[in-house]
Protein backbone atom coordinates (compact mmCIF):
# COMPACT_ATOMS: atom_id res chain seq x y z
CA UNK A 1 0.00 0.00 0.00
CA UNK A 2 1.31 3.76 -0.80
CA UNK A 3 1.31 5.31 2.29
CA UNK A 4 0.84 9.39 1.35
CA UNK A 5 3.68 9.95 4.30
CA UNK A 6 6.03 6.61 4.13
CA UNK A 7 5.75 5.65 0.45
CA UNK A 8 4.74 2.01 -0.31
CA UNK A 9 5.21 -0.01 2.64
CA UNK A 10 4.43 -3.43 3.54
CA UNK A 11 0.03 -3.93 4.11
CA UNK A 12 1.09 -5.80 7.31
CA UNK A 13 2.00 -2.41 8.62
CA UNK A 14 -1.49 -1.32 7.88
CA UNK A 15 -4.88 -1.00 9.61
CA UNK A 16 -8.09 -0.60 7.83
CA UNK A 17 -10.54 1.31 9.96
CA UNK A 18 -13.38 0.85 7.72
CA UNK A 19 -15.81 2.73 5.58
CA UNK A 20 -15.52 6.59 5.39
CA UNK A 21 -18.96 8.50 6.90
CA UNK A 22 -20.24 11.83 8.04
CA UNK A 23 -20.47 12.19 11.76
CA UNK A 24 -23.84 13.06 12.98
CA UNK A 25 -24.24 15.48 15.65
CA UNK A 26 -25.47 13.51 18.55
CA UNK A 27 -27.78 16.03 19.90
CA UNK A 28 -29.81 16.33 16.59
CA UNK A 29 -30.06 12.71 16.18
CA UNK A 30 -32.88 10.63 16.89
CA UNK A 31 -32.48 7.22 18.63
CA UNK A 32 -33.14 4.96 15.68
CA UNK A 33 -30.76 7.54 13.59
CA UNK A 34 -28.01 7.11 15.95
CA UNK A 35 -27.85 3.24 16.09
CA UNK A 36 -28.35 2.74 12.06
CA UNK A 37 -25.15 5.47 12.12
CA UNK A 38 -23.10 3.18 15.15
CA UNK A 39 -24.13 -0.34 13.89
CA UNK A 40 -24.98 -0.62 10.22
CA UNK A 41 -22.51 -0.84 6.85
CA UNK A 42 -22.57 -0.06 3.43
CA UNK A 43 -20.51 -2.89 3.16
CA UNK A 44 -20.81 -2.01 -0.54
CA UNK A 45 -18.83 -4.93 -3.02
CA UNK A 46 -17.38 -2.57 -5.18
CA UNK A 47 -15.14 0.73 -4.76
CA UNK A 48 -15.13 1.92 -0.84
CA UNK A 49 -13.79 5.38 0.18
CA UNK A 50 -12.00 4.11 3.83
CA UNK A 51 -9.90 5.20 6.73
CA UNK A 52 -6.56 3.64 7.27
CA UNK A 53 -3.93 3.79 9.28
CA UNK A 54 -0.13 3.50 9.13
CA UNK A 55 0.48 2.15 12.92
CA UNK A 56 4.61 2.62 12.89
CA UNK A 57 4.13 6.15 11.99
CA UNK A 58 0.44 6.51 13.27
CA UNK A 59 -0.35 8.57 10.05
CA UNK A 60 -4.04 8.55 9.50
CA UNK A 61 -5.54 8.48 5.84
CA UNK A 62 -7.85 8.01 3.23
CA UNK A 63 -7.74 4.88 0.78
CA UNK A 64 -10.00 4.00 -2.35
CA UNK A 65 -9.85 0.47 -2.95
CA UNK A 66 -12.21 -1.94 -4.83
CA UNK A 67 -13.36 -4.92 -2.39
CA UNK A 68 -14.34 -7.14 -5.60
CA UNK A 69 -10.75 -7.11 -7.04
CA UNK A 70 -8.43 -6.54 -3.92
CA UNK A 71 -7.01 -3.42 -5.38
CA UNK A 72 -5.78 -0.40 -3.87
CA UNK A 73 -6.82 2.22 -6.36
CA UNK A 74 -5.58 5.24 -4.50
CA UNK A 75 -4.45 7.46 -0.87
CA UNK A 76 -4.76 10.69 0.02
CA UNK A 77 -4.20 12.93 3.06
CA UNK A 78 -7.22 13.42 4.71
CA UNK A 79 -7.33 17.29 4.03
CA UNK A 80 -7.80 16.07 0.43
CA UNK A 81 -11.20 14.42 0.90
CA UNK A 82 -13.83 15.61 -1.18
CA UNK A 83 -16.69 13.51 0.23
CA UNK A 84 -19.62 14.82 -2.36
CA UNK A 85 -17.06 13.27 -5.29
CA UNK A 86 -18.57 9.85 -6.95
CA UNK A 87 -15.88 7.09 -6.57
CA UNK A 88 -14.46 5.84 -9.40
CA UNK A 89 -12.66 2.52 -10.67
CA UNK B 1 -20.90 -58.50 -12.80
CA UNK B 2 -19.66 -57.91 -16.24
CA UNK B 3 -22.93 -58.56 -17.53
CA UNK B 4 -24.68 -56.11 -15.39
CA UNK B 5 -21.71 -53.52 -15.92
CA UNK B 6 -22.17 -54.00 -19.49
CA UNK B 7 -26.21 -54.14 -19.13
CA UNK B 8 -26.12 -50.53 -17.40
CA UNK B 9 -23.40 -48.79 -19.01
CA UNK B 10 -25.23 -49.38 -22.34
CA UNK B 11 -28.46 -48.60 -20.96
CA UNK B 12 -30.25 -45.40 -22.18
CA UNK B 13 -31.90 -45.01 -18.99
CA UNK B 14 -29.02 -45.08 -16.59
CA UNK B 15 -28.66 -43.54 -14.25
CA UNK B 16 -32.33 -44.82 -13.20
CA UNK B 17 -32.99 -41.81 -11.08
CA UNK B 18 -31.60 -38.08 -11.11
CA UNK B 19 -31.73 -37.27 -7.59
CA UNK B 20 -31.72 -33.39 -8.02
CA UNK B 21 -34.52 -32.59 -10.92
CA UNK B 22 -33.14 -30.56 -13.66
CA UNK B 23 -33.82 -26.26 -13.32
CA UNK B 24 -37.35 -25.98 -14.78
CA UNK B 25 -38.36 -23.44 -16.52
CA UNK B 26 -39.60 -20.15 -14.29
CA UNK B 27 -42.90 -19.90 -13.18
CA UNK B 28 -44.69 -16.46 -12.79
CA UNK B 29 -45.48 -17.10 -9.04
CA UNK B 30 -44.61 -18.86 -6.43
CA UNK B 31 -45.74 -18.44 -2.58
CA UNK B 32 -41.85 -18.43 -1.00
CA UNK B 33 -38.79 -17.29 -3.16
CA UNK B 34 -35.56 -18.47 -1.29
CA UNK B 35 -32.54 -16.25 -2.34
CA UNK B 36 -29.91 -18.61 -2.28
CA UNK B 37 -29.37 -22.49 -3.02
CA UNK B 38 -26.79 -22.99 -0.31
CA UNK B 39 -27.35 -25.27 2.67
CA UNK B 40 -29.28 -22.47 5.02
CA UNK B 41 -31.97 -21.31 1.59
CA UNK B 42 -32.43 -25.74 0.96
CA UNK B 43 -33.24 -26.91 4.62
CA UNK B 44 -35.12 -23.62 4.52
CA UNK B 45 -37.51 -24.90 1.76
CA UNK B 46 -37.39 -28.38 3.12
CA UNK B 47 -38.89 -27.13 6.49
CA UNK B 48 -41.11 -25.15 4.85
CA UNK B 49 -42.60 -28.08 2.75
CA UNK B 50 -42.55 -30.72 4.72
CA UNK B 51 -43.65 -29.39 8.12
CA UNK B 52 -45.76 -26.64 7.17
CA UNK B 53 -47.13 -28.15 3.84
CA UNK B 54 -45.63 -24.67 1.81
CA UNK B 55 -44.24 -26.52 -1.42
CA UNK B 56 -45.06 -23.99 -4.18
CA UNK B 57 -41.55 -22.90 -3.62
CA UNK B 58 -38.54 -21.38 -5.99
CA UNK B 59 -34.89 -21.60 -4.71
CA UNK B 60 -32.60 -19.31 -6.89
CA UNK B 61 -28.75 -20.05 -7.24
CA UNK B 62 -26.86 -17.60 -9.31
CA UNK B 63 -24.27 -20.76 -9.46
CA UNK B 64 -24.53 -24.70 -8.66
CA UNK B 65 -26.48 -26.20 -5.47
CA UNK B 66 -24.26 -25.69 -2.24
CA UNK B 67 -21.22 -23.92 -4.23
CA UNK B 68 -21.04 -20.78 -2.25
CA UNK B 69 -19.75 -20.60 1.15
CA UNK B 70 -21.51 -24.21 2.37
CA UNK B 71 -18.53 -25.52 0.03
CA UNK B 72 -16.37 -23.41 2.04
CA UNK B 73 -16.50 -24.26 5.87
CA UNK B 74 -14.86 -26.47 7.91
CA UNK B 75 -17.64 -28.25 9.11
CA UNK B 76 -17.53 -28.02 12.69
CA UNK B 77 -20.92 -28.74 14.83
CA UNK B 78 -20.91 -27.98 18.45
CA UNK B 79 -22.78 -25.55 21.24
CA UNK B 80 -20.48 -24.31 23.33
CA UNK B 81 -21.20 -20.44 23.31
CA UNK B 82 -21.34 -17.68 25.80
CA UNK B 83 -24.75 -16.63 25.89
CA UNK B 84 -27.83 -18.40 26.81
CA UNK B 85 -29.65 -17.25 24.12
CA UNK B 86 -27.05 -18.73 21.48
CA UNK B 87 -26.11 -21.89 23.05
CA UNK B 88 -30.22 -23.15 23.14
CA UNK B 89 -30.15 -22.32 19.49
CA UNK B 90 -27.37 -24.15 19.08
CA UNK B 91 -27.94 -26.88 21.20
CA UNK B 92 -31.04 -27.35 19.21
CA UNK B 93 -28.92 -27.34 15.71
CA UNK B 94 -27.02 -30.14 17.30
CA UNK B 95 -29.94 -31.97 18.19
CA UNK B 96 -31.36 -31.92 14.33
CA UNK B 97 -28.14 -32.69 12.97
CA UNK B 98 -27.90 -35.80 15.32
CA UNK B 99 -31.00 -37.19 13.87
CA UNK B 100 -30.56 -35.75 9.81
CA UNK B 101 -29.06 -38.46 8.19
CA UNK B 102 -31.78 -41.03 9.29
CA UNK B 103 -34.45 -38.18 8.41
CA UNK B 104 -33.46 -37.17 4.89
CA UNK B 105 -32.68 -40.81 4.48
CA UNK B 106 -28.58 -39.67 3.33
CA UNK B 107 -25.65 -40.32 4.43
CA UNK B 108 -24.16 -37.21 5.46
CA UNK B 109 -21.20 -38.55 6.95
CA UNK B 110 -21.89 -37.22 10.52
CA UNK B 111 -19.11 -38.34 13.04
CA UNK B 112 -19.27 -37.16 16.86
CA UNK B 113 -15.94 -36.26 17.11
CA UNK B 114 -15.45 -33.79 20.25
CA UNK B 115 -14.16 -30.49 20.70
CA UNK B 116 -11.12 -29.36 22.53
CA UNK B 117 -10.37 -25.61 23.05
CA UNK B 118 -7.30 -24.48 24.38
CA UNK B 119 -6.12 -22.05 27.21
CA UNK B 120 -2.56 -20.55 27.04
CA UNK B 121 -3.70 -17.66 29.50
CA UNK B 122 -5.31 -17.25 33.13
CA UNK B 123 -7.87 -14.73 31.63
CA UNK B 124 -8.95 -17.10 29.24
CA UNK B 125 -9.10 -20.57 31.06
CA UNK B 126 -11.71 -18.14 32.89
CA UNK B 127 -13.80 -17.35 29.85
CA UNK B 128 -13.85 -21.29 28.79
CA UNK B 129 -15.29 -21.77 32.46
CA UNK B 130 -18.06 -19.76 32.02
CA UNK B 131 -18.43 -21.08 28.71
CA UNK B 132 -18.19 -24.86 30.37
CA UNK B 133 -20.96 -23.86 33.10
CA UNK B 134 -23.09 -21.90 30.94
CA UNK B 135 -23.40 -24.60 28.58
CA UNK B 136 -23.52 -26.92 31.73
CA UNK B 137 -26.31 -24.96 33.19
CA UNK B 138 -28.44 -25.45 30.20
CA UNK B 139 -27.84 -29.30 29.78
CA UNK B 140 -25.05 -28.90 27.34
CA UNK B 141 -22.27 -31.33 27.67
CA UNK B 142 -19.12 -29.25 28.52
CA UNK B 143 -16.33 -29.96 31.00
CA UNK B 144 -12.55 -28.41 31.95
CA UNK B 145 -9.78 -30.40 31.89
CA UNK B 146 -6.19 -29.79 32.89
CA UNK B 147 -3.39 -30.39 31.53
CA UNK B 148 -3.29 -34.08 32.65
CA UNK B 149 -6.11 -34.73 31.31
CA UNK B 150 -5.83 -33.16 27.64
CA UNK B 151 -2.51 -35.31 27.23
CA UNK B 152 -4.42 -38.06 27.72
CA UNK B 153 -7.57 -37.18 24.93
CA UNK B 154 -4.65 -36.11 22.54
CA UNK B 155 -1.29 -37.15 23.29
CA UNK B 156 0.14 -36.26 20.50
CA UNK B 157 -0.78 -32.29 21.10
CA UNK B 158 2.59 -30.35 22.18
CA UNK B 159 1.32 -28.55 25.74
CA UNK B 160 4.30 -26.63 26.14
CA UNK B 161 4.47 -24.27 23.46
CA UNK B 162 6.94 -21.66 24.21
CA UNK B 163 5.50 -18.47 25.86
CA UNK B 164 2.20 -20.01 25.49
CA UNK B 165 1.64 -23.20 27.09
CA UNK B 166 -1.49 -24.57 27.49
CA UNK B 167 -3.49 -23.91 30.55
CA UNK B 168 -6.81 -25.48 30.17
CA UNK B 169 -9.13 -27.12 27.78
CA UNK B 170 -12.97 -27.04 27.55
CA UNK B 171 -13.99 -30.00 26.23
CA UNK B 172 -17.18 -30.57 24.66
CA UNK B 173 -17.39 -34.25 23.42
CA UNK B 174 -21.04 -33.99 21.85
CA UNK B 175 -18.93 -31.79 19.00
CA UNK B 176 -19.68 -33.22 15.96
CA UNK B 177 -18.66 -33.27 12.21
CA UNK B 178 -20.39 -33.82 8.98
CA UNK B 179 -20.02 -33.29 4.77
CA UNK B 180 -20.80 -30.24 4.09
CA UNK B 181 -21.87 -31.02 0.18
CA UNK B 182 -24.15 -34.03 1.63
CA UNK B 183 -25.98 -31.93 4.01
CA UNK B 184 -26.87 -29.22 0.81
CA UNK B 185 -27.68 -32.09 -1.47
CA UNK B 186 -29.91 -33.95 1.46
CA UNK B 187 -31.99 -31.44 1.95
CA UNK B 188 -32.17 -30.28 -1.55
CA UNK B 189 -33.69 -34.03 -3.00
CA UNK B 190 -35.91 -34.40 -0.26
CA UNK B 191 -37.47 -31.18 -0.28
CA UNK B 192 -37.47 -31.38 -4.50
CA UNK B 193 -39.46 -34.93 -3.61
CA UNK B 194 -41.80 -32.41 -2.27
CA UNK B 195 -42.12 -30.40 -5.42
CA UNK B 196 -39.83 -27.73 -4.35
CA UNK B 197 -38.06 -26.00 -7.48
CA UNK B 198 -34.07 -25.23 -7.57
CA UNK B 199 -33.25 -23.26 -9.83
CA UNK B 200 -29.42 -23.49 -10.94
CA UNK B 201 -27.70 -20.95 -12.33
CA UNK B 202 -30.53 -18.46 -11.44
CA UNK B 203 -28.93 -14.99 -10.49
CA UNK B 204 -31.13 -12.57 -8.43
CA UNK B 205 -30.36 -9.17 -10.30
CA UNK B 206 -32.81 -6.92 -8.53
CA UNK B 207 -35.82 -6.41 -5.97
CA UNK B 208 -38.80 -4.62 -6.88
CA UNK B 209 -40.56 -2.64 -3.84
CA UNK B 210 -43.71 -1.15 -3.83
CA UNK B 211 -45.83 -0.21 -0.86
CA UNK B 212 -43.23 -1.88 1.59
CA UNK B 213 -43.50 -5.34 -0.06
CA UNK B 214 -41.00 -7.01 -2.34
CA UNK B 215 -43.42 -7.16 -5.31
CA UNK B 216 -41.31 -8.89 -7.77
CA UNK B 217 -38.08 -11.13 -8.23
CA UNK B 218 -35.94 -9.96 -10.99
CA UNK B 219 -33.26 -12.53 -12.46
CA UNK B 220 -31.25 -13.20 -15.49
CA UNK B 221 -33.97 -16.19 -16.75
CA UNK B 222 -37.02 -13.73 -15.81
CA UNK B 223 -39.43 -11.84 -13.46
CA UNK B 224 -41.55 -13.85 -11.06
CA UNK B 225 -43.50 -12.40 -8.40
CA UNK B 226 -44.18 -14.00 -4.79
CA UNK B 227 -45.95 -14.41 -1.81
CA UNK B 228 -43.07 -14.02 0.28
CA UNK B 229 -39.01 -13.72 -0.27
CA UNK B 230 -36.52 -14.76 1.35
CA UNK B 231 -32.52 -13.92 1.13
CA UNK B 232 -30.15 -16.80 2.27
CA UNK B 233 -27.33 -15.60 0.75
CA UNK B 234 -24.04 -15.74 3.09
CA UNK B 235 -21.44 -14.04 1.89
CA UNK B 236 -24.10 -11.49 -0.30
CA UNK B 237 -25.83 -10.75 2.67
CA UNK B 238 -25.34 -6.89 2.21
CA UNK B 239 -25.51 -6.91 -1.61
CA UNK B 240 -28.59 -8.16 -1.66
CA UNK B 241 -30.62 -6.65 1.35
CA UNK B 242 -29.46 -3.06 -0.79
CA UNK B 243 -31.60 -4.64 -4.48
CA UNK B 244 -34.55 -4.24 -1.19
CA UNK B 245 -33.45 -0.99 -0.40
CA UNK B 246 -32.22 -2.21 3.13
CA UNK B 247 -28.77 -1.81 5.33
CA UNK B 248 -27.83 -4.50 7.46
CA UNK B 249 -25.28 -4.46 10.72
CA UNK B 250 -22.68 -6.71 8.40
CA UNK B 251 -19.47 -6.40 6.85
CA UNK B 252 -17.85 -9.20 4.89
CA UNK B 253 -14.33 -10.63 5.54
CA UNK B 254 -12.65 -14.05 3.47
CA UNK B 255 -11.71 -16.57 6.27
CA UNK B 256 -9.32 -19.26 4.33
CA UNK B 257 -8.41 -22.62 5.59
CA UNK B 258 -6.59 -25.26 3.62
CA UNK B 259 -5.98 -28.80 3.79
CA UNK B 260 -2.76 -30.88 3.84
CA UNK B 261 -2.33 -34.43 2.30
CA UNK B 262 -3.66 -37.05 3.85
CA UNK B 263 -2.26 -39.29 6.67
CA UNK B 264 -3.23 -41.98 8.80
CA UNK B 265 -5.57 -41.18 11.77
CA UNK B 266 -3.93 -39.94 14.99
CA UNK B 267 -6.38 -36.70 15.44
CA UNK B 268 -9.86 -37.43 16.72
CA UNK B 269 -11.10 -34.74 18.82
CA UNK B 270 -11.00 -31.46 16.86
CA UNK B 271 -8.66 -28.99 18.77
CA UNK B 272 -8.88 -25.36 18.16
CA UNK B 273 -7.00 -22.71 20.01
CA UNK B 274 -8.42 -18.73 20.08
CA UNK B 275 -5.33 -17.60 21.20
CA UNK B 276 -3.26 -19.21 18.21
CA UNK B 277 -6.24 -18.25 15.97
CA UNK B 278 -6.43 -21.67 14.68
CA UNK B 279 -8.43 -24.72 14.53
CA UNK B 280 -7.59 -28.25 13.78
CA UNK B 281 -9.32 -31.31 12.43
CA UNK B 282 -8.66 -34.48 11.00
CA UNK B 283 -10.94 -35.72 7.82
CA UNK B 284 -12.13 -38.99 7.59
CA UNK B 285 -9.94 -38.90 4.59
CA UNK B 286 -7.21 -38.65 6.88
CA UNK B 287 -6.43 -34.54 5.76
CA UNK B 288 -5.42 -32.29 8.24
CA UNK B 289 -8.33 -29.14 7.98
CA UNK B 290 -6.77 -25.99 9.30
CA UNK B 291 -8.62 -22.95 9.39
CA UNK B 292 -9.11 -19.54 11.14
CA UNK B 293 -7.63 -16.66 8.96
CA UNK B 294 -9.53 -14.31 8.76
CA UNK B 295 -8.04 -11.32 6.19
CA UNK B 296 -7.54 -8.08 8.24
CA UNK B 297 -9.79 -5.88 6.04
CA UNK B 298 -13.09 -6.54 4.15
CA UNK B 299 -13.35 -8.14 0.84
CA UNK B 300 -15.76 -9.96 -1.51
CA UNK B 301 -12.39 -12.05 -3.05
CA UNK B 302 -11.78 -15.59 -2.09
CA UNK B 303 -7.84 -15.28 -2.73
CA UNK B 304 -5.67 -16.45 -0.71
CA UNK B 305 -2.73 -14.88 0.75
CA UNK B 306 0.94 -16.47 1.35
CA UNK B 307 0.85 -14.28 5.00
CA UNK B 308 -2.19 -15.71 6.11
CA UNK B 309 -1.13 -19.38 5.18
CA UNK B 310 1.73 -18.91 6.81
CA UNK B 311 0.38 -17.80 10.24
CA UNK B 312 -2.17 -20.84 10.25
CA UNK B 313 0.24 -22.62 9.25
CA UNK B 314 2.51 -21.64 11.99
CA UNK B 315 -0.16 -21.82 14.35
CA UNK B 316 -0.85 -25.80 13.78
CA UNK B 317 3.14 -26.13 14.15
CA UNK B 318 3.33 -25.08 17.91
CA UNK B 319 0.38 -27.38 18.57
CA UNK B 320 1.33 -30.41 16.76
CA UNK B 321 5.23 -29.95 15.58
CA UNK B 322 5.89 -33.14 13.79
CA UNK B 323 3.69 -32.17 10.50
CA UNK B 324 5.82 -29.81 9.43
CA UNK B 325 6.80 -32.24 6.49
CA UNK B 326 3.33 -32.35 5.97
CA UNK B 327 2.38 -30.51 2.53
CA UNK B 328 -0.75 -28.29 1.45
CA UNK B 329 -3.15 -29.44 -0.55
CA UNK B 330 -5.50 -27.26 -1.35
CA UNK B 331 -6.69 -23.80 0.21
CA UNK B 332 -9.23 -21.25 -0.17
CA UNK B 333 -11.66 -18.61 1.48
CA UNK B 334 -14.88 -18.32 1.90
CA UNK B 335 -16.79 -14.57 2.53
CA UNK B 336 -17.98 -14.10 6.20
CA UNK B 337 -20.65 -11.62 7.26
CA UNK B 338 -19.71 -10.74 10.29
CA UNK B 339 -22.33 -8.80 12.75
CA UNK B 340 -20.84 -6.05 15.84
CA UNK B 341 -22.02 -9.05 18.36
CA UNK B 342 -20.85 -11.84 16.29
CA UNK B 343 -24.64 -13.30 16.47
CA UNK B 344 -26.92 -13.86 13.30
CA UNK B 345 -29.49 -11.30 11.70
CA UNK B 346 -32.89 -13.76 10.87
CA UNK B 347 -36.62 -13.02 10.83
CA UNK B 348 -38.30 -10.18 9.76
CA UNK B 349 -36.57 -7.27 7.96
CA UNK B 350 -38.37 -4.09 7.84
CA UNK B 351 -39.98 -4.70 4.21
CA UNK B 352 -43.62 -6.84 5.20
CA UNK B 353 -42.90 -9.91 3.20
CA UNK B 354 -38.92 -9.76 3.04
CA UNK B 355 -37.35 -12.03 5.11
CA UNK B 356 -33.61 -12.30 6.54
CA UNK B 357 -31.48 -15.19 6.98
CA UNK B 358 -27.57 -13.77 7.18
CA UNK B 359 -25.19 -12.33 9.33
CA UNK B 360 -23.95 -16.09 10.25
CA UNK B 361 -20.16 -15.22 10.82
CA UNK B 362 -18.20 -18.30 11.08
CA UNK B 363 -21.19 -20.27 12.56
CA UNK B 364 -23.60 -20.91 9.33
CA UNK B 365 -22.73 -24.45 9.19
CA UNK B 366 -23.61 -25.61 12.57
CA UNK B 367 -26.72 -23.72 12.24
CA UNK B 368 -27.86 -24.85 8.85
CA UNK B 369 -30.55 -27.41 10.38
CA UNK B 370 -32.11 -25.10 13.10
CA UNK B 371 -32.34 -21.60 11.29
CA UNK B 372 -34.06 -23.53 7.99
CA UNK B 373 -36.53 -24.89 10.90
CA UNK B 374 -37.35 -21.69 12.89
CA UNK B 375 -37.24 -19.32 10.05
CA UNK B 376 -39.94 -21.90 8.54
CA UNK B 377 -41.66 -21.86 11.54
CA UNK B 378 -41.52 -17.89 11.41
CA UNK B 379 -42.79 -17.36 8.19
CA UNK B 380 -45.53 -20.38 7.86
CA UNK B 381 -47.41 -19.15 10.99
CA UNK B 382 -46.17 -15.50 10.25
CA UNK B 383 -44.85 -15.35 14.10
CA UNK B 384 -41.52 -15.15 15.14
CA UNK B 385 -41.02 -18.27 17.74
CA UNK B 386 -38.93 -17.51 20.26
CA UNK B 387 -35.96 -19.41 19.96
CA UNK B 388 -34.75 -16.59 17.12
CA UNK B 389 -36.41 -13.86 18.87
CA UNK B 390 -32.48 -12.46 20.07
CA UNK B 391 -31.23 -12.46 16.81
CA UNK B 392 -34.12 -9.88 15.12
CA UNK B 393 -32.66 -6.97 13.13
CA UNK B 394 -34.03 -4.73 15.60
CA UNK B 395 -32.25 -5.53 18.37
CA UNK B 396 -29.60 -3.16 16.93
CA UNK B 397 -32.21 0.01 17.22
CA UNK B 398 -32.34 -1.28 21.23
CA UNK B 399 -28.87 -1.33 21.96
CA UNK B 400 -29.88 -5.71 22.86
CA UNK B 401 -27.15 -7.37 21.72
CA UNK B 402 -26.12 -11.22 21.63
CA UNK B 403 -22.56 -10.53 22.33
CA UNK B 404 -20.56 -13.90 21.01
CA UNK B 405 -17.01 -12.31 20.42
CA UNK B 406 -14.78 -14.82 21.42
CA UNK B 407 -16.72 -17.82 21.22
CA UNK B 408 -14.54 -19.08 18.14
CA UNK B 409 -11.16 -19.13 17.27
CA UNK B 410 -11.35 -17.89 13.86
CA UNK B 411 -9.26 -14.28 14.04
CA UNK B 412 -12.09 -11.81 13.80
Amino acid sequence: MHCPLNGPRNISEFICYGEFHNHPDPDKTSDKDWAEYVWLANNAAGVVREWWCHTPTNYWFIAERNTVTDEILRTYPSEDLRPSEELRS
Amino acid sequence: MVLALLKYGLSRRYPVREEIPRTPDLKNHYDVVIIGGGGHGVSLAYHLATKHGITNIAILEKGYLGGGNTARNTTVIRSNYITSQSIKFYAASMRLYESLANELDYNLMYSRRGQLTLSHSDGVSRALRLRADSGTFLGERNEILDRQQIKELVPSLNLDIEGRPILKGLWHPDAATARHDAVAWGYAIRACDRGVELHQKTQVTGLTVDRNKVTEVQTNRGNVSAGAVVQCVAGHSSVVAAMAGLRLPIRSFPLQAMVTHPVKPFLNPMVSSTALHCYISQSARGELVIGGGSDPYELYNTRSTLDMKESLAASALEMFPFIGDLKILRQWAGITDMTPDYSPVMGRSPLDNYWLDAGWGTWGFKSTPASGFYLAQAMAEDRVPEMIQPFRLDRFDTFDLVNEMGATAASH
